[in-house]
């Protein structure tokens, strides 16, 4: 087995996010999460439907940066109001880079403190709640912090959660579908108690305490705790020839730390 | 008929306290020349609707706007907005911040006259508390579910840019997405384009050619030749974003927007501008971006 970077272990996470996805589109928002998507495409998951990163659906994942003699190989048209138009019917996954994300689940890329003066005002809740209500998402965080994943709520609730208090009626809506929250140190879930957020792996030298430790709320733990497997040749060979032959991944995570930790 | 007109006419259409539709998409095809313009203007206390980029940090640096209509403010190759997040952080305007399909829905709600469009999306965030004023609704059917009435958002002005128009007010985008462009238009009272080009009508004579055409004339009310007129949004096929102008511009946000104003926009027609960011060539050079 070569040795690897903690990003490229991060892709190989984001890839397994879309396992079962079929011909659901992979919106992918961010290099990790589109990395992943491409990797998920080219091995197991051949049915997804992915883009350029613009408007035209691909039979492949586009390389990403400069693309030299490549052209994308179109399969269809996806615009921005066509990727609406499907978001309701379902058939779709995201991964996005949220700035905040609480013990529900809820994201936020909207604003960091008061609503009507900012300190920091960020992009706007851009797709967020009509994503969360519609279909599947997952989450790619470079940097595990207590600043990321927040005690209490997100200051502004863009992307909704396992948050009871905040369903019409109280009741879960029908289509909301938190699965997988991929970050520097661990691998997550929703399917702790009550959607609890919950370790499903902890990345190589990554202890439970150090990721509880860097998280502002209480996280559960999926029975058989175990450390995220390592890439497989294949999969650094595709990541590295294939879908990021100019390596824009070695900035994905502060300092583009080795994969395996003690090492 | 002959709707061709000056870009400083459209400006003349836009008044204190209207609704504003701005076409484009974050650093993409955006109506940076009209904008310019808009900024010689005294107009103010806008309420702006955007898929926001340059327009709205432009607009904001002036101070004209009242109200933001939003769901995002970006430059895409420069993710942040650095106009938009001053004024935003001063609490210079009010916000109506929503999903980006919420604001579809009320600028389709607004081209099919009707007071609201019933959706999910909304429930479960911030997007509601933040704006009280969208009202939920019961259905009328067995299924008794509660959904958001997406009010609609009605539009004073619109303004667009686009690759080709004629004198009529039939257009042409030859990018891969019109975006939103044509329901800005819709929702909108009327609707005004720049074109990097000015065409004759038997130009549009093309079965292929007739599929980028989303805005339909008759909600057109004037063209103007502005070519080059994105610019430092991206325009494609034809030029890419200039990310080292909105870099530069972004930079500006600290203490440098009244420099910017003088060297770029004051008494600057489009050809001064142009010359101010290396000319047609320049422009022209700029690589189409890649995402």
């Amino acid at each position: 087995m070569s040795a690897y970077t903690l990003a490229e272990l991060c892709i190989c996470c984001a890839a397994e996010a879309f396992r079962g996805d079929g011909e659901a589109l992979a919106t992918s928002i961010g290099l990790v999460p589109r990395l992943g998507a491409g990797l998920a495409k080219l091995t197991f998951e051949p049915g997804l439907m992915i883009t350029d990163g613009e408007a035209y659906l691909v039979r492949e994942p586009v390389p990403v940066g400069p693309r030299g003699d490549y052209r994308p190989k179109i399969e269809g048209l996806m615009t921005y109001e066509r990727v609406f138009d499907l978001i309701y019917k379902g058939k779709r996954h995201a991964m996005v880079t949220p700035v905040q994300v609480d013990r529900f689940g809820q994201m936020n890329i909207s604003i960091i403190g008061d609503y009507e003066r900012p300190k920091t005002a960020l992009l706007g809740v851009r797709g967020y709640p009509g994503n969360t209500i519609s279909n599947a998402n997952s989450m790619f965080l470079p940097q595990h912090t207590k600043r990321a994943f927040v005690t209490g709520e997100v200051d502004m609730v863009g992307g909704i959660g396992y948050n009871p208090a905040r369903w019409p009626n109280g009741h879960k809506p029908e289509h909301l579908d938190l699965r997988r929250i991929v970050t520097n140190l661990a691998v997550m879930d929703f399917q702790g108690p009550s959607h609890a957020i919950r370790v499903i792996s902890l990345n190589p030298g990554v202890t439970f305490d150090e990721v509880q430790d860097n998280t502002g709320f209480e996280l559960a733990t999926a029975p058989g705790l175990s450390t995220t497997p390592a890439p497989t040749d294949e999969q650094l060979k595709l990541i590295r020839e294939r879908l990021d032959p100019h390596d824009l991944r070695a900035g994905a995570i502060p300092g583009n730390p080795p994969g395996e930790r003690s090492s | 008929m002959d709707k061709t007109c000056a870009v400083a006419d459209i400006t003349n259409a836009i008044e204190s306290g209207m609704t504003l539709g701005i076409g484009g998409w974050g650093g993409r095809r955006k109506p940076m020349a009209v904008i310019r313009e808009l900024l010689k203007t005294d107009v103010q206390d806008l309420t702006v609707i955007s898929y926001g980029g340059p327009d709205v940090g432009m607009l904001a640096a002036a101070g004209k706007i009242a109200k933001l209509v939003f769901g995002f403010v970006s430059m895409d190759l420069v993710p942040l907005e650095a106009h938009f997040r001053a004024a935003r952080q001063a609490g210079a305007f009010e916000v109506m911040e929503l999903d980006e399909g919420m604001l579809q829905l009320g600028l389709k709600a607004a081209a099919s006259r009707l007071p609201f469009l019933p959706t999910r999306v909304g429930f479960g965030s911030d997007v509601l508390t933040a704006n009280p004023e969208i009202k939920t609704i019961t259905s009328p059917y067995p299924d008794g579910e509660t959904l958001v009435a997406m009010p609609a958002l009605p539009i004073d002005v619109a303004i667009c840019h686009v690759n080709e128009a004629d004198a009529l007010g039939n257009s042409r985008i030859c990018g891969p997405d019109p975006f939103f462009d044509e329901w800005l238009c819709r929702a909108a009272n009327q609707a005004f384009l720049s074109a990097e080009a000015l065409v004759d009508t038997d130009t549009f004579n093309d079965p292929l050619t007739a599929l980028q055409m989303p805005i339909e004339r008759s909600l057109v009310r004037g063209v103007a030749a502005a070519p080059w007129g994105a610019h430092p949004t991206s325009c494609g096929p034809k030029y890419g974003m200039d990310v080292e102008h909105l870099r530069a511009y972004s930079a500006a946000a600290k203490g440098g927007w009244t420099d910017y104003l003088e060297r770029y926009v004051l008494g600057k027609d489009l050809s001064a501008y142009l010359a101010e960011v290396g000319g047609p060539e320049a422009v022209g050079a700029l690589p189409l971006p890649v995402f």
